[in-house]
């Protein structure tokens, strides 16, 4: 591998396994909250316990999500200095306001974790939800630095760098409004669908454990509002990808000829060499429609773009695929829930749909680093679309393979051993042996 | 006061900040590894009770640091992520595992075996980072990182690798364990376990001594700008003879156990001597090939930084007044047990 590929595998990994993190330091915030303000509410002491649990998940979580943040404030330039050196006054502004966001969750959470004895129960709930709004908003300015790198404006590019340099309009470069909310929502529906999985595991095993049905209770509305309000946001978002940066669109679509009437191409694994996409399923007309909603539009293919400007293709289709494929799914599961919610008046507990939402819970963590992928592939050889390319911006520092694969080693640990703590947190609070003879308790929702 | 200036000011105060309180947390993990003595489980117990809330927080200045920098000053980012490369990521390598270890201590209930190798990895990670952090000041301000251009044409070892900036790792150790004693001593709610971190803050205290010296000596081969400085610049002569007069009160203060100003004189003595880093190198944001307005951002993007420095600030210092505030060490406890 060249230094360049490892740069990029760095790059990659660090921000594939803080985005889990973060996506987490996000969402359960909410979820503890709304448990929180649920306890206030029906005065079921279950309530308080759940949140007090998640409190201890979240407390985990984003300490790796903080620390993990900060290799990554770090690497931008120690992998890409000289983008950092060229627009890092470009595309400051969002991630200083980042920066403040990320400062306020950090003392509001000190302050819930901590502080539960000694504030309040107004100014505990008031740090919940701080937590909650720094945590959307730091995901928020994050995200437009992303939209800024797919769709670079508020500068004229010139050999020496960047000219006439208007921040205010990279902070909200085209797009920016699909992208961040698409970002947002994946962050709520891939905790929530990781937390109904794991109480639907427990309810399996221990049908009984009320404690679980309550968090159910909690998990699953957040889990099915995201899951159908996601598919419309990423319609959006795919459209606005189609007009604004076709390349990518050709990508994900393994769309290679210009054509009108494209069709929708389902799965399959696209040549560059042969232009062909075997295995797919087409649907007629499909893109076309789903793009710019004519089904005669034309669609520009990859061959209508010099080809050392395509992206890779292959990858950029099946993550595309894997995204769309298991955004469909949670969206049906959740259709299928709130079906089931809206005739019998209570959050279903039979085993086939908690099977279903077992085997989804990881699917929005999925969807999410698959989406990410899709963006991150879709836009190289560019760091900065059209005007850098990602081979220009790499720091001349040798040997990369080592730090490469001394943060691969230190994630991996870190990632077992935070799997191993919240294992020990979910068994706490499992049921004693009895309760799972003996079943039935109240059902609570 | 022009907008590069001004910025190049928040940088510097990020880094007191982070001196100040971060700074405290590494010597924190400093004084968990030397915990000793019939109350070294109390001993620990009361710095994992002060870091808990805290540490994150104190964290971030860092980051605030980092962002000013590159977003302010670019060019000096870019270099420094360059010539630094190999210190920065080992300094990160120390942060992740400071701040992950410390955690996991806290939320893994396996018992004491598992709690001890957490302990090692928090406090090992904490003695570390600092070492790394000294060496990199060391390479700014001692005028080996060299640029021509855009290219930074003095190798990824050799400007960090000097005695002079070995002498600032250690002074950064010294004097983040110091500060640790000091706001420990405060923080302590018995007497005997105060007068530990008395001690201990006393002892630091001339070792922060000897560090200084060392740095200063070092520095009339291994930094001229901060040797020239004692010699010529009035400034820096005044912000050095401050912080020999905040260093000789401190000490006093511990002397006749005054805690809470102990406390007040510590940090200023700290913050004056980061201070003094910055006003040795100033006009320098890396000796001696980067200046403060040779890469700095445009004007304009510099003024929008400085508002979204402002609305920070609005937003940030009332929230750390209240989490101080709530975390505070309870009066009463501190009254019954002072004679």
């Amino acid at each position: 591998m060249t230094d360049l590929l490892y740069a990029r595998a760095q790059m990659g990994m660090s921000l594939a396994f803080h985005i889990l993190f973060a996506a987490a330091g996000v969402a359960l915030p909410v979820l503890m909250v709304l448990s929180d303000w649920k306890g206030r509410r029906t005065g079921d002491a279950d309530y308080p316990k759940l949140s007090q649990k998640l409190a201890k998940g979240t407390a985990i979580l984003f300490a790796v999500g903080a620390v993990s943040g900060t290799v990554l404030s770090f690497e931008l330039g120690l992998l890409w200095p000289e983008f950092m050196g060229q627009y890092g006054e470009v595309i400051g502004l969002p991630f200083s306001l980042e920066g403040v966001a990320f400062f306020t969750e950090a003392i509001f959470l000190g302050i819930y974790l901590y502080g539960r004895e000694r504030v309040s129960p107004g100014l505990h709930l008031f740090s919940g939800v701080m937590v909650a709004v720094s945590g959307a908003a730091s995901a928020f300015f994050v995200t437009l630095v992303n939209t800024f790198m797919n769709h670079p404006s508020g500068f004229t590019p010139s050999a020496s760098g960047p000219m006439d340099v208007q921040p205010l309009v990279a902070m909200f470069s085209p797009g920016w409004q699909y992208q961040t909310a698409h970002v947002l929502l994946s962050c709520y529906q891939a905790s929530a669908f990781a937390m109904a999985g794991i109480h639907a595991f427990v309810l399996l095993r221990y049908p009984g454990a009320a404690f679980h049905r309550k968090a159910l209770s909690v998990a699953l509305p957040l889990a099915c509002v995201t899951a159908l309000l996601q598919p419309v946001v990423g319609d959006l978002s795919a459209k606005h990808v189609a007009k604004a940066q076709p390349v990518k669109l050709a990508a994900m679509e393994g769309q290679f000829e210009t054509e009108r009437g494209a069709p929708l191409r389902l799965g399959g694994l696209p040549n560059v060499e042969t232009g062909e996409v075997p295995y797919a399923v087409d649907i007629p007309k499909g893109l076309s429609i789903l793009a710019f909603a004519d089904p005669d539009a034309e669609v520009k293919g990859l061959n209508a773009f010099p080809r050392d400007e395509w992206p890779p293709v292959a990858k950029v289709h099946v993550a595309f695929q894997v995204m769309v494929g298991t955004g469909s799914a949670m969206a049906l599961l959740a259709l299928v829930t709130l079906g089931w919610r809206w005739r019998k008046k209570a959050w279903p507990h039979g085993r086939k749909l908690m099977w279903a939402w077992l085997l989804s819970g990881p699917l929005g963590v999925v969807a999410m680093e698959a989406g990410w992928l899709v963006t991150e592939w879709g836009r190289q050889p560019w760091i900065l679309r059209g005007v850098m390319r990602t081979a220009d911006a790499v720091t001349p520092v040798p040997h990369l393979a080592a730090p490469f694969w001394t943060f691969t080693a230190v994630y991996l640990f870190l990632g077992v051993t935070v799997v191993f703590l919240l294992v020990r947190q979910v068994a706490g609070t499992l049921p004693s042996r009895d309760s799972r003879l003996t079943g039935g308790e109240a059902h609570a929702h | 006061m022009p907008t590069d200036a001004i910025l190049g000011f928040a940088v510097a105060g990020t880094f007191v900040l982070y001196a100040l309180f971060g700074g405290a947390d590494f010597g924190g993990g400093v004084w968990d590894l030397l915990a000793s003595g019939p109350r070294k489980a109390e001993q620990r117990a009361l710095i994992a009770r002060a870091l808990g809330p805290v540490w994150e927080v104190n964290h971030i200045w860092l980051i605030v640091g980092m962002v000013l920098l590159f977003a302010g000053f670019p060019r000096a980012f870019a270099v420094l992520s360059v010539a630094l490369h190999v210190p920065l990521t080992l300094l990160l390598l120390g942060i992740v595992f400071r701040g992950a270890a410390f955690t996991f201590r806290t939320y893994d209930t396996r018992g004491d075996t598992a709690q001890r190798q957490w302990g090692l990895v928090f406090s090992g990670a904490s003695v570390i980072a600092p070492v790394l952090l000294g060496l990199c000041v060391g390479a700014v301000v001692g005028g080996t990182i060299r640029v021509e251009g855009r290219v930074v044409v003095s190798g990824f070892f050799a400007s960090w690798l000097t005695p002079f900036s070995w002498a600032v790792g250690a002074l950064a150790l010294c004097l983040f364990a110091f500060l640790a004693a000091v706001y420990l001593t405060h923080e302590a709610p018995g007497s005997a376990l105060r007068e530990d971190f008395r001690r201990r803050a006393m002892g630091a205290g001339v070792a922060v001594f000897v560090a200084a010296l060392a740095v200063l000596l070092l520095a009339r081969d291994g930094a001229p700008r901060v040797w020239e400085g004692l010699l010529r610049s009035p400034f820096a002569l005044a912000l050095h003879a401050g912080t020999a007069v905040a260093a000789v009160a401190a000490f006093a203060l511990l002397w006749t156990r005054r805690f809470q100003w102990a406390r007040v004189a510590a940090a200023v003595q700290a913050g004056l001597i980061v201070l003094g880093w910055a006003a040795s190198q100033h006009p320098f944001l890396v000796v001696p090939d980067v200046t403060l307005h040779g890469a700095a951002a445009s004007p304009g993007a510099q003024r929008l930084l400085l508002v979204a420095l402002g609305v920070g600030t609005a937003v940030v210092v009332p929230s750390l007044v209240l989490l101080f505030r709530v975390f505070r060490p309870v009066p009463t406890r501190r009254a019954g047990s002072e004679a």
